[in-house]
Formats: structure tokens, sequence, C-alpha cells
């Protein structure tokens, strides 16, 4: 099991849990992250740190540490 | 009969667009009781019964952010007779994620698609009727930046409200999980009003502690449902949030699929483009430092200097002074009043009116990077720096306009989303040294320097290293404590704003400023002038000729003993760090009357001899370190109430801005007369003590002990 933190940029991952609690949480999944969703990496950002991703057809930047929370196949 | 219309939609969605369409100039704005949201109202055109809430920009209603917190209660609690519901036609998936929980309210509701103009461009389509259906509710396509179908999706919420038929949602979860609904809805019959036990009911059913504190259930009931919960969470194998918001996408995924046919798949969009130079690996910085360069060049050094400058020295130097005091003159006014009137009255209101005009050529620039899109990609490209100390990427923005004037430095921080990230920059930005405080950088250098290079790049470094400290260490006080904000944001899509669009919004927040923030302004700088030129001369009160003479100079007096750890405990020194709260670079002029000077250069190079002489070197030091840090003029204080919208906010961060600057100041005298072969004293234990307070402080690990439930992931992050 990896996590959307360790996928490199171009890939197309498939969401299989996302961990965590709270708000956080909620709010990636509020975001449209669910198991099942499809994620594409677009980019990481200039310094390193947030991502940037395509989910649902829109464009989503989330801290490394939160990508953390996300499992991915 | 009056009609409440509640406006509801996600972030980016076109809803101020849409607003402004509906209800033209005739706006209310103010803030959500008790927090720092903005609230708008206005009537819509034409309908002067019809009154129309904006509320925030949400995602979701769930019960975390303070948006949506205020969305909810707004909707659960003060029923608006209907809610119209915009929808961005070209994100329609994670859009009709909020709709999906709006339904559930029970109010009556109107959906209107934005941006059917892009869709249709691209080739898509979407089938509204057959939408319409799904929902169960009319569906309106609507382009709010061309004002087409608006007034169309306008009268529909309308006449739903008049005719005041609840919305009933039409989707369903899958089995397990409607059989748990419908035995809490069962449980909690006749404990929630008629219309919305659905949503109370999934609300219930995510164990949402907003609405569980809300509805007061007795103890057996909430074990009988948390029951339900647990045996679909068991046969679900997920837990009751996720559950939920899984079978929303899920449904939302069934509509798209019945009501729109995609055809511009796989090809990159015109945003996608522009993003692939503009947060470029190698371009991003390059491109963010020349917009960041044009933003304060023309802000702050050029036309806003201009402006502002005009404002101050000509309009409120050379033509109302004068026209009013010919005029209190011809009526024979008493000096004492004439003094009040220019000195005190207009003087104050020239200080509001003066940071004014560069405030809106701000506004409209920080509007016009909001509005298309340029804002996001900032705390996209700057988040890792600055989430370090507690601030938001977006927080790069007041810093860097507070070199230039504190004042639109703090009002820029209304660009932050999250609150605590908003609170922290409005409590540092000060820090950094804006342009006033440049003569009094100058004064130190000249006087007791020799003019030595470094005494001004240090007062930045200073500024930043207060910024840097005081962000970790108020990151870890029970002020900040809690949850870290997550950072998970939208890159909304570039588009090109509206002209109008970003005059109202620069307009609302100048005048926000002029409303809220002048009276502070006002009230204090009458004091300093009522101080400064009334005193007890001869056993009488009576104006005073002398500044030392003035109540200033007594209050001066007793609070210098205060400064005297410092190592300036003159009166003439605590003087002029007061009269610095009118105007920072008052310092210098201040000194100038103290020693007897009338006309003084705006480095007060006429009296360098006389201040080296009362001054040591690190006496001077600390004090010039201490007018940088401590809380900052009025204009700013006005700034930063009306930021906080709190009074108990805006003593915290004056209190700390001067707390901070007295203790960095004392380590910098005591710690240097130490070191410099000053000798061992109390103040010097002070200093050690004090220091290691803040090393403490600043070191100690990172606690989330106030945080009432626990939260094990956050605190693996931290």
């Amino acid at each position: 099991m990896q996590t959307l933190r360790e996928i490199p940029c171009g890939r197309t991952v498939t969401v299989s849990k996302v961990t965590g609690t709270g708000a956080l949480r909620r709010r990636i999944m509020d975001m449209g992250i669910t198991k099942g969703t499809q994620i594409f990496i677009r980019k990481v950002a200039p310094l390193g740190d947030p991502l940037e991703i395509s989910v649902r057809g829109y464009a989503l930047s989330l801290r490394k540490a939160d990508a953390e929370l996300i499992s991915v196949q | 009969m009056s009609i409440k219309i509640a406006l509801a939609g996600n972030p980016n969605s076109g809803k101020t667009t849409l607003f402004n369409a509906l209800t033209g100039s005739n706006q209310f704005v103010g803030n959500w009781p008790g927090v720092t949201v903005e609230k708008k109202e206005g009537r819509l055109k034409n309908h002067r019964d019809v009154m129309i809430a904006d509320l925030p920009g949400i995602y979701s209603l769930s019960p975390y952010t303070l948006e949506e917190v205020v969305a909810r209660n707004y909707l659960t609690t003060e029923k608006p007779d209907a809610i119209l519901n915009i929808v961005d036609g070209t994100n329609l998936e994670r859009n009709l994620y909020l709709t999906t929980q709006l339904t559930e309210l029970g109010i009556p509701m109107v959906v209107a698609v934005n941006m059917m103009d892009v869709v249709q461009k691209s080739g898509d389509k979407i089938f509204i009727d057959r939408l319409s259906k799904e929902l169960g509710c009319p569906v309106v396509e609507i382009s709010a930046l061309k004002g087409t179908g608006v007034a169309e999706a306008a009268e529909q919420a309308v006449r739903l409200a008049r005719a005041g038929v609840p919305m009933v949602p039409q989707h369903s979860f899958s089995g397990s999980v409607e059989h748990a609904i419908a035995h809490i809805e069962e449980a909690a019959h006749g404990k929630v009003e008629g219309g919305r036990q659905r949503w109370f009911a999934v609300k219930l059913f995510e164990r949402d502690a907003k609405v569980r504190e809300q509805l007061g259930l007795p103890e057996p009931l909430l074990a009988h449902i948390e029951e339900d919960i647990q045996s679909c969470e068991a046969e679900m194998d997920d837990d009751a949030e996720s559950i939920i918001t899984n079978e929303r996408y899920l449904y939302i995924a069934s509509i798209i699929r019945d009501c729109c046919s995609k055809k511009s798949q796989g090809k990159l969009s015109l945003s996608d483009r522009i993003d692939r130079v503009v947060t470029n690996r190698f371009l991003a910085l390059p491109i963010f430092a020349a917009v960041m360069f044009v933003v304060y060049y023309v802000s702050v050094s050029t036309v806003g200097a201009w402006v502002t400058d005009w404002t101050n020295d000509v309009l409120f130097g050379e033509i109302i002074p004068p026209a009013i005091e010919s005029f209190l003159v011809s009526v024979g006014t008493a000096g004492w009043l004439q003094s009040l009137i220019l000195d005190g009255i207009v003087a104050g209101v020239g200080a509001v009116l003066g940071f004014v005009p560069m405030m809106l050529v701000l506004f409209a620039f920080l509007a016009f990077l909001e509005a298309c899109g340029y804002m996001a990609r900032i705390a996209f490209i700057m988040d890792r720096i600055f989430r370090k100390f507690g601030l938001s990427g977006k927080s790069f923005i007041p810093m860097l306009i507070g070199t230039g004037c504190g004042v639109p430095g703090i009002m820029a921080s209304r660009t932050i989303e999250n609150d605590r990230d908003r609170k922290m920059t409005i409590i540092t930005t000060t820090f950094i040294p804006c342009g006033a405080k440049l003569p009094i950088i100058a004064l130190i250098a000249g006087a007791l320097f020799g003019g030595a290079w470094w005494v001004a790049p240090s007062a930045y470094f200073v500024g930043i290293a207060a910024i840097v400290t005081s962000g970790i260490l108020l990151k870890k006080t029970r002020l900040f404590a809690g949850d870290p904000a997550p950072f998970v944001m939208e890159l909304p899509a570039y588009h090109w704003p509206t002209v109008s669009n970003v005059l109202r919004s620069m307009w609302e927040r100048g005048w926000s400023f002029i409303r809220k923030a002048g009276t502070i302004i006002l009230l204090s700088t009458v004091f300093i002038w009522f101080t400064s030129n009334f005193g007890v001369v001869d056993g009488r009160l009576g104006m005073v000729e002398d500044l030392g003479d003035g109540f200033l100079s007594v209050i001066g007096s007793a609070i210098a003993p205060l400064f005297a750890p410092l190592g300036w405990g003159s009166w003439q020194a605590s003087v002029a760090a007061i009269t610095g709260l009118v105007a920072k670079e008052n310092v210098v002029g201040t000194f100038g009357v103290l020693y007897g000077f009338t006309q003084v250069a705006e480095d007060g190079a006429e009296y360098w001899g006389t201040l080296a002489a009362s001054f040591t070197p690190l006496a001077a030091y600390s004090f010039l370190v201490f007018n940088l840090l401590c809380a900052p003029c009025f204009a700013a204080i006005g700034a930063i109430r009306r930021e906080m919208n709190s009074a108990g906010w805006t003593f915290i961060a004056i209190g700390y801005q001067t707390a901070f600057a007295y203790a960095v100041s004392l380590c910098i005298y005591q710690l240097g007369s130490l070191f410099t072969g000053g000798g061992f004293g109390i103040g010097t234990v002070a200093a050690i003590l004090l220091a290691a307070v803040f090393l403490y402080l600043l070191l100690r690990p990172y606690q989330e002990e106030s945080v009432p439930a626990p939260r094990s992931s956050v605190r693996a992050r931290a």
C-alpha cells in the first residue's frame, strides 16, 4: 500500500482509503478525494511542497504531510 | 411580506459576481455575529421586499470551518425562505456535493448553473431538464459575468419562496445507509421540526458534534442511534463520515453520467497552460517576484505614494487647514478651539484619509489578484516557507506591503481565509519596519553610529526575526493551539475579472477602513493633542506653549522609570515613544521640540550632538528596537481593530507587540552592557531569565494539549 506522497509526478492513481481524523480528513473527503477516485499528480510546488493534483476535473493543492493520509493504488 | 433568499455556493463559483448582479448597489456589508467572517446582504433589484443574504463560500456543510458553521447556522436557525445555489458548470462534480447537502435542509431551492458560456464554448453539454429532474428542483442556466439568466434565476427563487413548497431531496444512499438513517429519523421523531428530519438524521449519522449539542437528545436515544451507526459501519467497513461522503459522490457521478456530455476530455485547458508557466518549477519564483514588484512599485512607491503624499501634504497641508483656519479666525474662535479643530481633529481626519488613496490602489491590485486566481497560486508557491511560522503563504503580501506602510499591510491580510493564519499575520505584520520608521532609523544611525551602514539592514533583520520567532512562539500558545489549518486548497481556473467587481471590492475594503479604523485614529489623535497642548502651569489648567509643560510630559516622566532598564529612562525618550504612536516619524520631531529646536530635518540632524550626549550607543539601539517593534501607530492599531473585529484580540495584539518589544530591548541593553563590561545587576539577571524563558518558549515541543478530542494524526504531523 502506497500513500499519495510517494507517487511521482505525472502518474494517475486510485484512492483506496483516506486515513486520519477530524477536520483534516473531512476536508480531504469533502474536496472529492474518496474511495475509488482517480487522482493525477500534476506537479510539486517550486519549493518542494505542496503538491498539485487533478481530481474530479479540477486542480487541488495539498501538503505532502496531508497527502500521506491518502492511501492509493 | 418580505422574503429572505440565501445565496449559497462554492468559493470561486462566481457567487460574488452573481450577488453583485442581483443586488446592484443595494448592499450592506458587515460581519456575522461574533466572527470575522464577512456578511453581505442586499435587496434584490426591482424587488424591494426581497433580501438576499450572501453566505460565505463553502465546499460542504461540515462542522469544522468557521465559514461552514456560519452558513449552517444561518440556514438552520434563520430559516431563509429559499436557497439560490450557484454551481460552477465547468466543475459540476465537486460543486454538486454542496448541493446534495443543501437539498436535505428542506428549504425551497433553485440551482443556478454558472459559467454556461464557458461550458458551451468548450463543447460540453449539460442537460438542464434532466438535471432538474434528478435534483428535484428548478435549474437555471446563467452566466453571472455576462448577466444572462440571472434575473430568471432570481424570479424562480422568489416564486418558490412565495409558494413555500419545501424541497424534498431526491437522492437515496445505498440500502444499509438508508436503513440506518430511517431508524435514526424514527428515533428522533418529534425531537426535530418537520421538513428537515433528513438533514438531522444524516448529521446524527455522521456523529456531527454541533448537531448533537443543538438537539440535546437524551443519552439512551443517542446510545440507540449509535448502535444503528455502528452496525452500518460494520457492514460497509468504513466510518460513518466517509460512508456519507462516498455515497454523495457516487450519487453525483450517476447524475453527471445522465446529464452531461464531455467533449474536451484530455485536452489542456487555457488555465492549465497558464499554470504550466506560472507555477513552473523554475519560472514560478521569478514570476512571483515580478508580480510582487509591480504591486509594490505601483501601490507603495509610485502611484500610491503620490496620492498619499498629495493628500497629506497638499490637501491636509496646504488646502484644508488654511481654509479652516481663516474661517475660524474670521468668526473669532478661541485659540484653544482653533488648535483642537486644526491640530487635533483635522490632523486626525487627515491621518485617516491620508492612507486611503494608497490603500485603494493596493486593494484594486489585491482584488484583481484574488479574482483572476493568482492569489491561490501565491499561497501554493509560498506555503512551504510561511507555514513553519504558523503563517499562510498569503502572508507574504501583507508583510511586503508592510515595508511601505503597515496600515494597508494589515488590511491586506483580509485575503487569508484561515482565521488563525490571519490573526497571526495581523499581529506580526507591523514588526517589519515601515516607511515611517525609517526616519527613526536614520536618526539613531546618524546620531550615535556615525551613519554606520549596518544599522538599517539590522532593523529589517530584527523585524524579520521578530516575525519568525513570534510565529513559532505564538503557534505553541493556547491562543493558537488546536488543529493546524488543513491546506487543502482549490487552485481555481484563471479568468479575467470584471472592472466593476474589482472596483467594488476595492471600495468596500477602503470604506470599511474609514468607518471602523477611523474612530480609533481620530480619538487617539485628539487625546495626544490634548495631553501635549494642555498642562498645569502655576497651579492653573491651561494651554501650554512648551511641550515640556504639558500633561504628556507628566505621563512621560511617570512611565520613564519603566524604560530605565532598557537604558533610556529619560522623560524625553518616553514622550517621544508615545508621540510615535500618532505616527512613527513623530519620534524624530518630538526629540527636536524637547531639545529646543523648532525646525528639524527628517532625520533630526540638528540635535544629533545633544542626543549622542544623552544616550549610549547601546541604549540608543535598544530605543530603536523598542520603537520598531512596539505597538504601531494609531492608524495601524485602528486597522488591527478593523481586521480582528474584536476589542479583545486588538488588545492581545497590541499587548503582545509591546511586551515583545520590551523584552527584546531589555535583553539587548542588559546583555549588551554585560558583554561590554557594564557590570552585573538585577537587570542582567532579569534579562538572562527572560532570554531563557524566551528560548524555552521557542524550542519547547509543539503541544496539542488544549485540543479536547484526541487527534493522533495531527499530533504525528506536528
